[in-house]
């Protein structure tokens, strides 16, 4: 149980490291940290719609333990948004930390809505 | 082989998180176990991050292990999301405004006090 929560994880962090290195070599990833809020946007819609499908019992607790919590979980982060959060706010730009923080919770929330209602 | 260190902290973070949120775990309905973690994983990757960057000797891939691997994979969204959606799904509306405002509000805050204190100590 351990190993598949484990083995999820590592890959989640290993897709979000790649991604964020892909997204964050874009010019517009200098004024917003877009790799971060795609991540998490992304993430949040995937696991609504698996937390739905293992409610149903569409999948097995294994394969939620695996995707959910290990990849999901990883995959997206809560602690990289909130020191980007701060950088945004010590760089002086406080309208696009403000938009950061609103943005990301209030899409990602709504995204995860869509994905357990699928 | 940056990779590896990632996925070697993303895996010990992924486990940390779902043992620790087995250990924290309450009947009230209220996701205190993810709120814990992600504020806690706010501070310390401030901090961490922070006092990296302040001493410029550091190897990239203990940043990427403690860091990008271990807190990030530690630390979760999508738990987030999914757990305010469920909140205000069983009617638990008061406790899914509650859970969003303390995890913006003290992620954000904590994250400022890691970042605050890795430049005290550093004079």
């Amino acid at each position: 149980m351990i190993w598949l929560i484990g083995l999820g994880g590592s890959l989640g962090a290993a897709a979000r490291y790649l991604l964020s290195y892909c997204i964050n070599n874009k010019k517009i990833s200098k004024n917003f940290p877009v790799g971060t809020w795609a991540i998490n946007i992304t993430g949040s819609f995937l696991l609504g719609f698996l937390a739905n499908l293992h409610q149903a019992g569409g999948i097995s607790d294994g394969v939620w333990l695996f995707t959910g919590v290990g990849f999901c979980g990883a995959y997206t982060t809560f602690s990289t948004f909130g020191y980007e959060v701060i950088t945004l706010i010590q760089q002086n730009k406080k309208m696009l930390a403000g938009i950061y923080v609103l943005t990301s919770v209030c899409v990602s929330i709504g995204t995860a809505a869509i994905g357990f209602m699928l | 082989m940056k990779l590896l260190f990632v996925m070697l902290g993303g895996f010990l973070g992924a486990v940390s998180r779902f043992t620790l949120g087995e250990w924290i775990k309450t009947d009230s309905g209220f996701p205190l176990a993810t709120l814990s973690i992600n504020l806690f994983g706010c501070f310390i990757l401030s901090w961490f991050l922070t006092f990296i960057t302040l001493r410029k000797s550091s190897k990239p891939e203990f940043t990427l292990f403690i860091g990008t691997g271990f807190i990030g994979s530690f630390t979760t969204f999508s738990t987030f999301s999914v757990e305010t959606v469920l909140l205000f799904n069983n009617g638990l509306t008061v406790y899914g405004v509650i859970y969003i405002v303390a995890s913006i509000f003290f992620g954000v805050l904590l994250a400022y006090i890691g970042y605050k204190i890795a430049r005290i100590k550093r004079g």
